[in-house]
Formats: structure tokens, sequence, C-alpha cells
């Protein structure tokens, strides 16, 4: 019952209240550039829930079997981008050769994958705050989700902005960081939720 | 060697994070307080200009196919050496800078200079890029940790400027973030299209 709980709050936590987004700024170049359409907000925020629940799971194997058990922990932030280097560019494989359709859709984002802090992020949060495998699994996947939300909402309100007026100078990015902002703000209404 | 084209590219027409919007999440996360402002913008300085030297002194032995690889590989290294270095003689910088110092790995601008910079031109020029994009980035780090700690903890440095009654929390929080990147920004955006019908 306590690990339920426990895992629970872990993903009340990663969607909501700590999203990877609005309160810990981790994945913002992905979440600014490739939120211009739906579609491919939605493609980008599925790949990077996968990618993140694998390289979680990943991670901690090589984190608690390799590098604890000979004493390397100082190799961590090497191991840990090779790790995740590898593992998007063997899922780009998989995807090119059993879905291809998939895999045409997603196009150059999913090489970019590999330099999300998101996924780094996480598999470094993990250690840091000693999860142990199931907690970490979940700990990325709703990492992920939380990221698929905040990217899809964003999307949507970035298509509509098109036909707004705002100054000149505000255009591209400084309104889409304006804009960024204020659903940081109504995400921060859920920082209240307190759990257990 | 033009130091002073490449120092006004790095500090203003090319800036890392103004102008080529590289590198966001370190520049809204720990622009809280001066002394992390500093204590990031310096690491990544370090980095970018050290990584930059190697991988240009590299570049005519690396395969052309597997080159991100070897500048994650040279970029991880270097952020370990500063990590440890930090840890050890600034442990407060360290553990308020937190997660965010092993992440300077994925941070756009270095693997973006090496790509675009280093890997074509020469180790001096390297060198000279390294420090100008380090420099552009800790002024832009420096400027938003001086408006968000002033305006939103009413200290500077730790040192109270604005009685605690008065300053505005929300900037502190990640929302301020945001916003004073956005309005800089736009700030950066107006000045460069002004300074172009000047001419």
């Amino acid at each position: 019952m306590d690990q339920i709980s426990k895992l629970l709050a872990i993903t009340l936590g990663a969607i909501l209240a700590n999203n990877f987004i609005f309160s810990q700024f981790l994945g913002i170049c992905p979440f600014l550039g490739v939120s211009k359409k739906v579609d491919t907000a939605v493609g980008m925020g599925i790949a990077v829930t996968f990618v993140m629940g694998l390289a979680s799971a990943i991670t901690w194997v090589v984190n608690e079997f390799i590098l604890v058990k000979f004493d390397l922990m100082y190799m961590q932030t090497v191991a840990f981008i090779l790790v995740i280097a590898a593992l998007v560019q063997f899922i780009e494989m998989f995807l090119q050769k059993s879905m291809p359709s998939l895999y045409t859709a997603l196009g150059v984002y999913l090489p970019l994958i590999t330099t999300n802090c998101a996924v780094l992020g996480v598999a470094l949060l993990n250690i840091q705050e000693s999860y142990n495998f199931i907690e970490s699994v979940v700990y990325g996947v709703t990492g992920g989700i939380g990221f698929l939300v905040a990217i899809v909402l964003f999307a949507s309100i970035r298509e509509r902005l098109v036909f707004a007026e705002y100054p000149k100078c505000f255009e591209g990015f400084p309104v889409a960081l304006v804009t960024a902002g204020l659903m940081a703000l109504a995400f921060m209404g859920f920082s209240g939720l307190k759990i257990w | 060697m033009n130091f002073g084209k490449q120092l006004k590219e790095g500090l203003i027409t090319q800036n890392p994070v103004l102008v080529q919007v590289l590198g966001m999440c370190s520049t809204m996360a720990i622009t809280t307080s001066i002394m992390n402002g500093l204590g990031m913008g310096v690491s990544v300085l370090i980095i970018l200009t050290a990584s930059n030297v190697v991988i240009s002194a590299i570049r005519k032995i690396v395969p052309d196919k597997i080159r991100i690889a070897m500048f994650i590989v040279v970029i991880a290294g270097f952020v370990t050496c500063v990590d440890l270095l930090f840890q050890a003689f600034v442990p407060a910088i360290a553990e308020s800078l937190g997660v965010f110092i092993p992440l300077i790995v994925v941070n756009c601008i270095i693997l973006g200079r090496a790509e675009s910079f280093s890997y074509k031109n020469g180790v001096g020029a390297s060198f000279v890029d390294g420090i100008c994009q380090g420099l552009g980035y800790t002024a832009v780090l420096l400027v938003m940790c001086f408006i968000r700690e002033l305006l939103g903890a009413g200290t500077l440095a730790g040192f109270r400027i604005i009685p605690e009654q008065f300053p505005v929390g929300i900037l502190t929080l990640p929302v301020g973030g945001f916003l004073v990147l956005g309005c800089l920004i736009a700030a950066m955006q107006w000045a460069l299209s002004k300074s172009k019908e000047g001419k």
C-alpha cells in the first residue's frame, strides 16, 4: 500500500505539480521548437515519453550494476549520455524497419531527442532521489506524459496566436515565452496539491 | 584574428541566448540569484572554450558520420571535470545549481558551436569563439539574475536593497523566468531592428 501511494504521488507530481516544463525547466528547446502544430507536438510528446521511460529503466540498471558496483560514480554523466544517444539511435533504426509511417512522421525530431535535457534530467533525478527501479520507470513515463500534456496545450494556443495582434518586436520566440509563462502560472495552481 | 568582430557577434549580433535562442533551460532555471548566474556562466564559459579547442584540434581525424557522438563525449568529459571541481571548491553553488551542472552536456549552445564553428575553423579562432560566445551567455544570465533577484527577492548577491515587504515574489518563480526572458528577447529584437533602420 505504501508503495502504491508513493507511485501515485510521483505520478501526480510529475504530470501536474512538478511538471518538467513549467516548474523544472527541462526540455524547453523542443518545447519551443516543435510546438507550432498540434500534430507534430503530439508525435514529439509520445516519442519523448517513450524514450524517457526506456532511458530511466536502462540508466537505472547501468548505474546500479555497473557504475556503483565498480565504483565509477563520477562517470555518471558520460555514461548516461552515451546510453541515451545509443538508445535513440537504436529506436530510430527499429522504427525505420518496422514502423516506417511513424518514422517519417517524427522525422528530424527523433535524433534531436538525444539533446533533450528532459531525458538526461530524468536519468539524473532518478539517481538523486534514490528511486528504485519501478519508481524510476514510473517517474520517467509520467514525466514524459507531463511533457506531452504541456506541449499539446502549448501548441494549441500557438495555433491561435497566429491570428492575434501584438507588438512587432514580440514576434516569434518572445510571445511564445510570455504565453508559456502564463501557462506556468496556471500550472502553479497545482503546487498546492498535497498528497498524503 | 579579428577579436573585436567575434566579441561583438558573441555579445550582441549573434548572442547565443537572445538571438540564436539556444540553451534556454539553464537560462531560465538558475537565474534566481547573481551567484548562481555567475557560477553557471563561468562553468559554461570554461567548458565551451575547452571543448571548442579540443574539437577543433581533432576535427581532421574524426570521421564525419560519428562526429556528433565524438562531440558529446568530449563535452561530457569537460562537464564532469567542472562538476567535480565545483563540488570540491564551491559546494554551496554546486548545491544550488544541482542537476543543471551535469545538464550542461545537453546545452545546445556548446553542441551548436561545435557543429557550426569549431568543426570548421582552426584552434585559435575556436578558442576566441568559445570565449566570446561564453561571455555573451554569461552577460545574459547576469542581466536576468539582476532583474529577477532585485525585483523578485529585493536583494543583490545576498544584500538587501529593497525592503522586505515590496518585492514581486513571482519573478523568482518559474513564471518569472519565462516572462523576463520573453521581454528581454523582445527588447533585443526591437534594438536590432532599430539599428538596422538607422543604417
